[in-house]
């Protein structure tokens, strides 16, 4: 997994609540065995008319918009479906960082396991950040994980927490599943007690 | 004395192998379902890491999000979603895991054949890259989705690494008034607390009316759970949850079934058990829903109109409010029961139960689909299409002009041929209104069984009630 310690990038504004999986990426590209080259299709039905063609008044179609590394979002980004092609197709569009009020679970959970980090914000400070990202001759910020900061483009420093262990796996890009697998001795013994007390769950 | 619990604390307590100083808690999983969309990458990385399933028991898969309704004998049309049904196939027997493909006479939704085949029991820690794994909550599991990584993670350890979430209870004490069901229930609540009003909880559903819900009405109730923002619902296992379990294939057997049942009687949350959050609604208040708009938080009663976002409580959701109504081309004030439909859908791990498709008969029988809708039933699993065969449903949907299709996700998300035209509006059994999610620009109004088959016959979103004897 690629780390995430700091970033200086365009913000794109997406100034909506409720955006969805099916938006992020409709479900007929979820018809791959890769994890790559989804970001030709991110926000698909959002960014590209039927016949293929950009439609010119989404921000990801507009200077500087086009090289967005952060998006700022509305409450709630990422509802819907545990598909992971969402993060994949932000991740391989060039998106390292989404701010917004709220993130629905899984979604949550899926930006860590690809190094994306999901920064939540009050909605005072969401305004700000989203007038930041509005104003196109500057929407950049900086994102930086170790102090838990973004600073705007005025300067001005926006705090943000973060769990602890999610945190570490990011600055690391540490694989989970190899750290989970160095407590395999706790594993075995609870799968012992439980094939005991509970032996219809092993079949 | 111990403290009282809640049956989320219960089952939760009773999965942890480690916790750490960092709060991250290893949680254990005792069934991993898998499907041939969020799979492939998840086997993929076992492949690269050199890891294998450490527990192919607890591990079962099915092909149903891109399968064909129709003649399966002709194989999958789609080169893409060919291969990924081929592939669940390739992966499942290269790493030992069971899996029921699409000429499987067990083959269904992921969320239908898990509680049908008795995979699903009390009790057990229940995961699947699904949203609506939360389906499976009916029966006192903790089920939830989970990603592709987090599925790889469970495929090679068993076990998850998460924090432990809030509870909340919604209690709903009356009984549910005449034509209403689960799903009126569910859209209820989620308009209700809202599509993030869950957000970071799981939900115990308590109450007379959940009681006297039967395992089909339950599971609609829990698969909708995401849709208000949390990722698990919960039902306490009882009498009902047992008698549809016992007997099932891979269900408890004799003297395991008797320590089994035993042990879920003591799940229920205790007298006295506190909650995060506590929600009452009031059952005798509730019509049978409709969505009007993109988000399943956007519902009225069925003798309600299209609501004026000029009355929406804040900038943020006016905007979303005049976005959904562009979408679903409707205008404020207009009667719900006033709007004509061209599709009506009926089926999904929501809504394709065997007592969602008695309930759409009952309203069918004796009458004819209006000339201009295109009306559909894909039953949730084949072995619901064959019970629905034996008991004669199909004649009744097929007299009355409904397509009587094979068993799949079909058009609750169109990942198969199975779509909404654009611009075309469908009374759905599913469980997502999301703009573009039966189709590009397809307009979509969630609606139980029973109003879909209403919203068929009459050409419009109707109330089912003026329909039923």
């Amino acid at each position: 997994m690629q780390k995430f310690t700091k970033l200086t990038g365009v913000a794109a504004p997406m100034d909506a609540i409720n955006i969805d999986t099916d938006q992020i990426i409709p479900k007929l590209h979820l018809r791959t065995i890769k994890r790559t080259g989804l970001g030709k299709v991110l926000f698909d039905e959002l960014r590209f008319n039927p016949d293929g063609t950009e439609k010119p008044e989404f921000v990801l179609n507009r200077a500087p918009y086009r090289d967005a590394e952060i998006l700022v979002a509305g409450d709630n980004f990422g509802c819907g479906s545990s598909r992971e092609h969402a993060p994949w197709a932000l991740l391989d569009f060039g998106i390292r960082c989404i701010i917004s009020t709220s993130f629905a679970d899984i979604f949550y959970n899926n930006c860590f396991k690809n190094g994306i980090l999901p920064i939540t914000v009050s909605p005072d400070e969401l305004q700000a950040l989203m007038a930041d990202a509005e104003d196109r001759e500057n929407p950049v910020l900086t994102v930086d994980l170790h102090p838990q900061e973004i600073t705007r483009p005025n300067g001005a420093i926006v705090r943000f927490e973060i769990d602890a262990f999610r945190r570490e796996c990011l600055l690391d890009g540490l694989d989970d599943i190899g750290l989970t697998m160095q407590k395999a001795a706790l594993i075995d013994a609870f799968e012992k007690t439980q094939r005991e007390r509970q032996p219809w769950l092993y079949r | 004395m111990t403290q009282p619990q809640t049956l989320f604390e219960k089952i939760w307590n009773h999965h942890l192998v480690d916790v750490q100083d960092d709060g991250i808690h290893l949680l254990y999983i005792d069934r991993h379902l898998l499907h041939e969309v969020l799979s492939p990458q998840a086997f993929e990385g076992l492949r690269l890491a050199g890891r294998r399933v450490r527990r192919t028991d607890a591990t079962l898969a099915v092909a149903d999000h891109n399968v064909p309704t129709t003649d399966r004998s002709l194989g999958i049309e789609d080169p893409e979603s060919r291969l990924q049904v081929e592939t669940l196939s390739a992966n499942c027997e290269a790493f030992g895991v069971e899996v029921f493909d699409m000429h499987d006479p067990r083959q269904g939704i992921v969320h239908v054949i898990g509680p049908e085949q008795g995979f699903t029991l009390p009790g057990a820690t229940v995961v699947c890259c699904d949203s609506h794994t939360a389906t499976h909550g009916a029966f006192g599991a903790l089920a939830f989705g989970i990603g592709t990584s987090e599925s790889e993670h469970v495929l090679a350890t068993q076990t998850l690494r998460t924090s432990r979430p809030k509870s909340m209870r919604v209690t709903v004490d009356e009984p549910l008034p005449a034509g209403c069901t689960g799903k009126d229930l569910i859209l209820a609540i989620i308009g209700h607390i809202g599509t993030a009003g869950g957000t970071g909880h799981i939900i115990e559903y308590s109450g007379r009316a959940i009681r006297d819900l039967s395992m089909e009405g339950r599971m609609t109730v829990s698969n909708m759970t995401i849709e208000a923002g949390a990722r698990a619902g919960l039902v306490a296992p009882d009498a009902k949850t047992f008698a549809y379990l016992e007997g099932r294939p891979m269900a408890p057997k004799g003297a395991e079934w008797d320590a089994a049942v035993a042990y879920w009687r003591t799940l229920a949350s205790d007298e006295g058990a506190v909650y995060d959050r506590e929600v009452r609604i009031e059952a005798t208040d509730i019509a049978p829903q409709v969505t009007w708009g993109t988000s399943p938080e956007d519902v009225v009663p069925i003798t309600g109109v299209v609501p004026d976002p000029a009355e929406a409580p804040n900038d943020a959701k006016r905007g979303a409010m005049t976005r959904a109504l562009r979408y679903m081309g409707l205008v404020p004030g207009t009667r719900m029961a006033d709007i004509t439909v061209d599709n009506v859908f009926i089926g999904s791990c929501t809504n394709g139960r065997i007592e969602d498709l008695r309930a759409a008969a009952a309203v069918v029988r004796g009458r004819r689909v209006a000339a201009h809708v295109d009306a559909m039933v894909s039953p949730g699993s084949t072995l619901i299409k064959r019970q629905a065969e034996e008991e004669g449903l199909h004649r009744i949907f097929i007299e009355a002009g409904f397509q009587w299709r094979e068993s799949g996700c079909s058009m609750c998300l169109g990942m198969n041929p199975d779509r909404v035209g654009a611009g075309k509006r469908c009374a759905s059994t599913s469980n997502r209104n999301f703009e573009g999610r039966q189709g590009r620009d397809a307009r979509t109004h969630l609606v139980s069984p029973a109003m879909a088959a209403a919203a068929a016959v009459r050409g419009r979103l109707a109330d089912v009630r003026e329909l039923l004897d």
